[in-house]
């Protein structure tokens, strides 16, 4: 029974950098957006959080420093698409290589430092308990940051009024806009969001999940977050269901390593790119599921003269 | 006064090729500045980033050497995205290139003749192809992601090799380091230049380079590839099936990385290691977009980020600046780019608000002037 929770505990740990990067992906596209620097946006958050940790001994600072860092990524990307109509494929590939090329940089005299990183929780008596004190009780704070950020998104797109102006903008930014909702200005606070939460996911990585800076250590998670969009097709509780499967693929070439399966670990390594591979192209199998539930102008500029 | 975007009735063309220009230039100036904020004096910065790597035969050779990889991946790429074919795992078809044209270099190596090294490119060429392919039938087939589909690949083909020459094809007498046996003489590129490493790769890539050309200009199936990206809907109209763009536009981008991958594998490498490009196949999508998706265009883009390189090894030789600063470089010339290339379609319009006569003017200040 202890090895159940303390396995539910791993995979929710390595499920949470995805839930992070994933529902702000999902809100940005939600807006009709389509942001592929998820990757570069995690890794800024990651190093920056890191050298914020690790020059003030606050990894919490660090954490907001990350989130902070992403956004003003996001920010790029945001003035290129949104303000100068620059085709958002090409601008978000921009963007991950921008922040590979940069994080790498920054990170350079970082990268065999260490720190006190974020710590499970630990609440006297309660993470204590048989069974339910490690399945409840003692996760990384930011698991719970994580479930919070769920519930606040799911509430906030299909239970209230911005939400629905969001989505509205998403689907058809043409009839917004004749409304007279401000497209390009909900679209800069969609992206905004997205690479908040894509820094946050980083912070988590490099302060509490790791703790320690390595060059690329996002290693795919930022792509993997793009897929898991399209594969809860555009809905968050499927994100997060999609983001700890992946945590429990993840997970599993550690477990097999431990229990001395004779694989070799880096074939165990591919499991979850080919894993994202495999339910991609199962969901999208259904061309028809897929186009009625992406936002409509999804990937499109907006221009409000053109 | 307010500035605006306004669309152009006409594409500009001169914009259309002044926009590289303007994008080296201003991320030059981000150099600049860069170099400054790290107390490095910007000139001798310079001068050791983009003149020393090449004042001399070996460097220029160098320069070339590294373009090759460039230009092969990115006239491939080039020819995919004038399709609206995103095949961005070039690195990976790079890899299974290496991996299969280096495969079959230590199969023979003992039975090595002439006709040795033209099975590599092809064994390189397919194996670039095959992985190419993935993403092209699940795209066909299943309607899935080629973005994802081919980034996730890159991942996958380098765990694959990276398997393979800590196991399988580790040279038994290589002191356990994960590097497969050196291969033999004829599984090795001739140099063209004695005291350079420049070997007939580049050849390859210049002879790749003008057949892209006259596939892209001169070909029928070029021209439908680029009406298919151009015009989806025309070309559904004109009986250009989409599926068919996708798989040549996958196919010929895997055959041109796989290429790639075999040549250094054969050339400047000369055995398998865990790694062989230091991320051509990511920097050349910038190679493709700088040299506008265009042969031409790309070769002298090639150039560029080769420069880039060299540089960036220059650089943390003599100035004790991370390598690391390439990849910076390459992200902020791609960006440049991107918005520079906005005014091929739009262009600034300054417009004035209308003058107003004193008597217009409210006495009281009424929160703001709109």
């Amino acid at each position: 029974m202890e090895h159940i929770a303390a396995l539910v505990a791993l995979t929710l740990a390595a499920g949470t950098p995805l839930v992070f990067a994933a529902l702000g992906e999902l809100v940005t596209e939600k807006s009709g957006v389509l942001n592929l620097g998820v990757e570069g946006m995690m890794l800024v958050g990651a190093v920056v959080s890191f050298i914020v940790a690790a020059s003030t001994g606050a990894p919490w600072l660090g954490a907001l420093a990350g989130i902070a860092a992403g956004a003003a990524l996001s920010l790029v990307f945001g003035v290129l698409t949104l303000s100068l109509m620059a085709n958002q494929v090409a601008t978000g590939l921009a963007l991950s290589i921008f922040g590979i090329g940069l994080s790498a940089f920054v990170g350079l005299e970082y990268v065999s430092v260490v720190i006190d990183g974020i710590k499970p929780l630990g609440i006297s008596g309660w993470s204590d308990l048989p069974f339910f004190g490690k399945l409840l009780f003692a996760h990384s704070p930011f698991v719970y940051l994580s479930l919070v950020l769920f519930g606040l998104v799911e509430w906030f797109l299909f239970h209230t009024r911005a939400g629905l102006v969001l989505r509205a903008v998403g689907e058809s930014p043409a009839s917004a806009h004749a409304i007279g909702y401000p497209v390009i200005a909900i679209r800069y606070l969609a992206v905004l969001f997205g690479g908040a939460c894509a820094g946050l996911g980083g912070a988590y990585l490099a302060v509490a999940y790791t703790p320690l800076w390595t060059e690329g250590m996002t290693a795919g998670r930022g792509w993997i977050a793009l897929a898991l969009v399209v594969f809860a097709t555009w809905k968050p509780r499927r994100v997060l269901a999609g983001a700890y499967l992946f945590g429990a693929v993840t997970l599993a070439q550690f477990q097999a390593q431990a229990i001395g399966v004779a694989v070799p670990s880096q074939l165990l390594s591919m499991l979850p790119y080919v894993a994202t591979i495999l339910v991609l192209t199962i969901i999208s199998r259904d061309a028809a599921m897929i186009r009625l539930n992406a936002p409509a102008s999804l990937g499109q500029p907006f221009h409000p003269d053109a | 006064m307010r500035i605006r975007l306004e669309p152009r009735a006409e594409p500009s063309q001169l914009m259309r090729w002044a926009s590289p220009v303007l994008a080296v230039s201003a991320t030059l100036a981000v150099g600049v500045v860069l170099f400054s904020l790290l107390g490095k004096n910007p000139l001798q910065a310079f001068y050791v980033f983009f003149v020393k790597p090449v004042d001399s035969l070996y460097g220029v050779a160098e320069l070339l050497l590294k373009a090759s990889p460039l230009m092969l991946c990115a006239v491939g790429l080039a020819a995919a995205y004038r399709a609206n074919v995103w095949n961005i795992g070039a690195e990976g078809q790079l890899t299974l290139g290496a991996l299969c044209g280096g495969g079959l270099a230590l199969a023979l190596q003992d039975a090595g003749g002439s006709w040795l090294l033209p099975s590599m490119i092809l064994a390189g060429a397919l194996g670039g192809m095959a992985w190419a392919a993935i993403p092209a039938w699940l795209k066909t087939r299943f309607n899935a992601n080629e973005i994802l589909v081919s980034l996730m690949l890159v991942y996958v083909a380098k765990l694959a090799l990276s398997y393979l020459v800590h196991g399988p094809w580790r040279d038994p007498e290589g002191f356990n380091f994960p590097q497969s046996k050196t291969f033999a003489d004829a599984a090795l590129l001739p140099n063209l230049l004695a005291e350079t490493r420049l070997n007939t790769g580049f050849v390859i890539a210049l002879a790749v380079i003008a057949v892209g050309w006259l596939f892209m200009r001169r070909s029928v199936i070029g021209f439908q590839m680029r009406v298919a990206g151009l015009a989806p809907a025309a070309a559904n109209y004109a009986g250009i099936s989409a599926k068919r763009t996708v798989w040549l536009g996958m196919l010929i981008s895997g055959a041109t990385a796989g290429v790639a991958g075999v040549n250094e594998a054969a050339g400047p490498i000369g055995q398998l290691l865990p790694s062989m490009s230091p991320g051509y196949g990511f920097a050349a999508i910038i190679v493709a977009f700088v040299g506008r998706l265009h042969p031409l265009g790309v070769l002298l883009a090639s150039l560029l980020m080769s420069l880039l390189y060299l540089g960036g090894e220059a650089a943390q030789i003599s100035l004790s600046l991370p390598s690391a600063v390439t990849g910076l470089f390459e992200g902020t010339l791609l960006f440049f780019l991107l918005a520079s290339d906005v005014f091929i379609d739009f262009r600034l319009r300054v417009l004035r608000r209308p003058v107003r006569s004193a008597a217009d003017v409210q006495p009281v200040a009424a929160g703001g002037t709109g």
